[in-house]
């Protein structure tokens, strides 16, 4: 169990994490989800005592670690970059951290085996890693990880720089491939999709700051601020600001929205309704949909789904569309929303409400 | 502008090809249509750089003829076709203006002063680099300096085509959208041919008119972003295109039924008899998980909830189909798979085969 | 991202801070120790005060020395760098032609220096010289020993041939790190030749440039051995440079104090030119 209380970093005058709190228990899988300098790496670090945190304590175990050098920890760390030995076979590459605790030629011979075998390198042992291709190089450097048998695994957007359809690969393979050590895995990604994808715990960072860890579709459907909703969702949350006055939200272009008899009750003032890409509909939704009149600037097509970016009164709203929909740039198009997708902040900018089916 | 004729093109970097392997890039016989746009889209050694590098003037093919219009340019040098490339990395005069970049081309050709003066501001204009033409080129951002390098094609009015090779490779992020956006207005208001050549699906999805899908030196399959996704002509296009991608099932097809191990599955239409790999092709979208007598049973290994759909990861026997539910579908206890008839597809040798009509 | 702190890497400088020491700290406070005192003899010094540095400097003897090395330095600068650049354009990218144009321009900078000298020496000599006899039988009136301009135009010819191929060397260095997508995108934009060079080829090599400059110029500020072994000094005093002068004086004459003051403007002079070119050079790239 890794504890994380209080941990701050400061860096001369900036502050790189600020009073984080989580604790991650064993054979757990988490995902570190934040946009670029949003301090994913720098969290990292202090997990694997590369750095020391300015205030707070991290434990191991109920056992304080702060100080204790990462040599003498039990930590692996996989990069974005394919961080290998370039003149070393792909079988010393994987036996390197074997060697260094001094095992048995025979242990080593087992355990390289069945990391490669686990990793589907078994026909590449002979071989440098530049012999090999993008995926392969990262894949010994997870089969590294995997012998390592470390109690903590810390992987910094590992599959940032493969190819899409190596990436979709691998990360179906990762949770499997750790899932058997009992570790605890940290995982860090820009992605919200891979988040998702991955599953186990997600705590949002935003700033330095944690803004909510828990249960990775827990947080996704639940998001305790704006900040965190904003975070966990690609393409971007559509986001209006609005005027409650009993049961109608009013924007100021002139927009407005019928409320739920939930939304209702709510007090009246100033929200901010943030609602997902997927609920903005191109067609009408039955009865609960409201139609609102906007500007196609551009689609994007992923090929199971397209990205209708839309601008409407003063905002550029995305919408998710399943199959492939080449919508012309700049024709007018009727949008629908559903109020009972709404997730409402109030102006300190924490959860309000959350859609029924979220509950 | 022009209309790009690939005349039974085929290109090896061997000197005396025998096999077919030998081949970086196997016969390619096609015709681009004038103002049309294309992107080469595949992975990593797929051939898709070396058909570029011939249509730039890089490389001369080992076999056949390259046309613009009805001009044949085969053996044309790069600065006699009159086209325009953006590269991978922002290529920029960096002693230069702006202004004096997106002049260059211009210039060089002895174009009068006041036509020069006139088309570079139209097209600062267009791609919005109005506010910076005096600066020089050398401190701009990368997206800015991919801007200068697509405006020193689209200011000649007259190009044969604007080329781009993985373009934005060192753009942000958050600023690749807006990129391709401006891209795709640019072409509307333009009208020159282009050709886009990158590995990634959204990028070519979203840019072209036609995406041309390569895999291992072969032109797999030319459609539009529809025709990609709903009659992939190759299992390669069903896989690379589509997140997760196509399920691909060995099967035996005898007449209007195939069969996965013991399991049979009713096709659309009685099917020619087939000898070679025979293979069933259906999207994970197209895949149903009901609880009943129909379709076939499959074992959930996984599901991955990802918010606005689940992708159900299940098996038939010794194969993978994974299943896309909608938001809110619940998956059954004891499932069983039903494929959409309408979008099953029958691949032999990896290539889509029509059923008997 | 910071570092945890290990005082301990300080300890690893010593060796290097104690080399450095010795070798160039310790000689240059004994020519500064020099340049302050007199003696007649008998170990006896004297305070003499800046007497030195004053006589040294308003000394014609060692301005015309001054003219003749800044004169020197500006006719191979002039030279070699276009030349360099001339000949580095004209070396193959790719094949078996690139290493044998690099072993033998590589040739020249691998002679000891008093070889160099040596060579010329011989090489222009009007009686059995190559050089200095196909002159003579053609006619022309050279002779290096006797005539200040010949002198001149040998010594400014050996550090051309000695010299440009570090030149050469250097811009084809810059020259290769020019990615091609940067020449195919001149044709498509139908550069000449020219434009090629003057907008891609020149800025890619304004760094080496830089640095060619800098060497250049200072190694022919300090150059003593070759002119000294092909003309010490003359004739008369017209090859008379600096160093030579310095030599002179200190070996030939004893007269340290005012050798010791003249060394140490010497090098002063060197660092501030130095630092103006570099400062120059550096400022002019970050206005781009």
């Amino acid at each position: 169990m890794l504890e994380l209380v209080g941990v701050t970093k400061q860096v001369g005058a900036e502050t790189h994490i600020t009073d984080v709190t989580m604790t991650l228990v064993k054979g757990s899988l988490n995902v570190l989800l934040g946009p670029t300098l949003s301090g994913k790496t720098s969290l990292m670090r202090l997990m694997a005592g590369l750095d020391k945190p300015t205030a707070g304590d991290i434990r191991m175990d109920g056992v304080s670690v702060v100080g204790v050098p990462v040599q003498k920890r039990n930590v692996a760390m996989v990069y974005q970059q394919f961080i290998n030995y370039p003149t070393l076979t792909v079988y010393e590459n994987i036996a390197s951290p074997l060697r260094i605790q001094g095992a048995s030629d025979a242990v080593i011979k087992a355990k390289v085996g069945k990391a490669a075998e686990l990793l589907r390198l078994t026909e590449h042992l002979d071989k440098t890693p530049l012999q090999l291709s993008g995926g392969q190089q990262q894949r010994t450097a997870l089969a590294r990880a995997v012998v390592k048998e470390a109690g903590l695994v810390l992987l910094d957007e590992p599959l940032a720089n493969l190819d899409y359809k190596l990436r979709e690969e691998l990360r179906a393979e990762l949770p499997k491939i750790f899932a058997e050590t009992g570790a605890i895995f940290v995982y860090a990604t820009t992605e919200p999709m891979e988040a998702l994808l991955l599953g186990g715990n997600t705590g949002c960072l935003s700033l330095g700051r944690l803004t909510q860890f828990g249960s990775t579709i827990g947080v996704y459907n639940r998001p305790a601020d704006l900040i965190t909703a904003e975070t966990f969702s690609d393409p971007p949350l559509n986001i209006i600001t609005v005027d409650k006055r009993g049961s109608e939200f009013r924007h100021t272009g002139g927009v407005s929205f019928p409320a739920t008899p939930k939304q209702a009750a709510l007090p009246d003032g100033r929200y901010t309704i943030g609602f997902r890409p997927h609920h903005l509909y191109l067609d009408a939704q039955g009865s609960t949909g409201t139609a609102t009149q906007g500007r196609v600037a551009i689609t994007e097509i992923t090929g199971s789904e397209s990205f209708v970016h839309v601008d409407v009164a003063d905002s550029r709203w995305v919408a998710l569309v399943p199959g492939v929909r080449n919508l012309d740039v700049d024709t007018t198009i009727t949008v629908y929303v559903d109020p009972e997708r709404f997730f409402i902040f109030d102006q300190t900018g924490k959860l309000a409400s959350a859609p029924a089916s979220a509950a | 502008m022009a209309r790009i004729t690939l005349d039974h093109i085929a290109h090896s970097y061997k000197a005396n090809p025998q096999k077919p392997t030998d081949y970086a890039l196997r016969e390619v016989h096609h015709v681009w249509n004038d103002g049309g746009a294309y992107a080469l889209l595949g992975p990593s050694g797929c051939g898709k750089t070396t058909l570029l590098n011939i249509i730039s003037g890089l490389l001369t093919p080992s076999k056949g003829r390259l046309l613009f219009g009805d001009k044949d340019v085969t053996r044309l040098p790069t600065e006699a076709r009159n086209i325009a490339q953006v590269f991978q990395f922002p290529v920029i005069y960096d002693t230069m203006t702006v202004h004096d970049n997106l002049a260059f081309p211009l210039r060089n050709r002895g174009i009068p002063e006041s036509e020069v003066e006139r088309a570079v501001k139209e097209t600062a204009e267009m791609i919005g680099l109005t506010a910076m033409l005096k600066k020089r080129a050398k401190g701009l951002t990368a997206d800015e300096k991919q801007k200068i390098s697509l405006g020193r094609g689209v200011v000649r009015s007259d190009v044969n085509a604007i080329l781009f090779d993985e373009p934005l490779t060192v753009i942000d992020p958050h600023m690749k959208w807006m990129l391709r956006s401006q891209l795709k207005h640019l072409h509307k208001r333009v009208g020159h041919t282009m050709i886009y050549v990158t590995h990634d699906q959204t990028e070519a999805l979203s840019f072209a008119d036609k995406v041309v899908v390569m895999y291992e030196g072969e032109v797999v399959q030319i459609g539009t972003p529809a025709d990609l996704f709903e009659k992939p002509k190759h299992t390669f296009v069903g896989y690379f295109i589509g997140s997760p991608g196509m399920n691909v099932l060995p099967a035996k097809v005898a007449g209007d039924k195939a069969s996965v191990g013991e399991h049979e599955i009713a096709l659309r239409a009685p099917y020619a008899e087939l000898s070679g790999k025979t293979e069933l092709g259906i999207r994970p979208e197209f895949v149903k998980l009901v609880h009943g007598n129909d379709g076939v049973p499959v074992k959930v290994s996984a599901v991955e909830d990802i918010g606005r759909y689940r992708i159900v990861r299940t098996r038939l026997g010794a194969h993978e189909v994974n299943a896309v539910l909608p938001e809110g579908t619940p998956v059954p206890a004891e499932p069983r798979a039903v494929f959409d008839t309408s979008r099953l597809n029958v691949y032999l040798d990896s290539h889509l085969v029509e059923a008997r009509q | 991202m910071n570092k945890t702190w290990n005082n301990k890497a300080w300890f690893m400088v010593l060796p290097v801070f104690l080399l450095v020491a010795i070798s160039a700290i310790i000689p240059l406070m004994t020519v500064v120790n020099y340049s302050v005192q007199d003696t007649f003899g008998n170990n006896e010094f004297f305070w003499n005060g800046t007497d030195w540095f004053v006589d040294t400097l308003t000394s014609e003897r060692f301005h015309a020395a001054l003219v003749r090395n800044l004169s020197f330095s500006l006719i191979i600068l002039a030279i070699e760098i276009p030349l360099g650049i001339g000949i580095s354009l004209t070396i193959p990218k790719k094949g078996w032609g690139v290493s044998v144009c690099l072993v033998l321009m590589a040739l020249p900078l691998l002679i000891p220096w008093n070889v160099v000298g040596t060579i010329w020496q011989v090489f222009g000599r009007v009686d059995i010289g190559l050089l200095g006899h196909t002159l003579a039988a053609l006619g022309l009136d050279y002779n290096y020993v006797q005539d200040p301009i010949d002198a001149w135009a040998t010594v400014v010819a050996m550090d051309v041939w000695h010299w440009t191929s570090l030149v050469a060397l250097l811009c084809y260095a810059g020259l290769s790190a020019i990615p091609d997508a940067y020449y195919q995108a001149a044709k498509i934009d139908g550069a000449s030749r020219w434009a090629v060079f003057r907008y891609i080829q020149l800025p890619k090599m304004k760094r080496v440039l830089t640095i060619a400059v800098l060497l250049r110029f200072m190694d022919s500020f300090m150059i003593y051995t070759e002119p000294f072994v092909v003309t010490g000094g003359g004739p008369g005093n017209s090859t008379t440079f600096l160093s030579i002068d310095l030599v002179k004086m200190a070996i030939g004459q004893f007269d340290l104090g005012p050798a010791a003051a003249m060394s140490i403007i010497y090098f002063l002079i060197i660092l501030l030119l130095s630092w103006i070119f570099y400062t120059v050079m550096t400022n002019s790239e970050g206005a781009n």
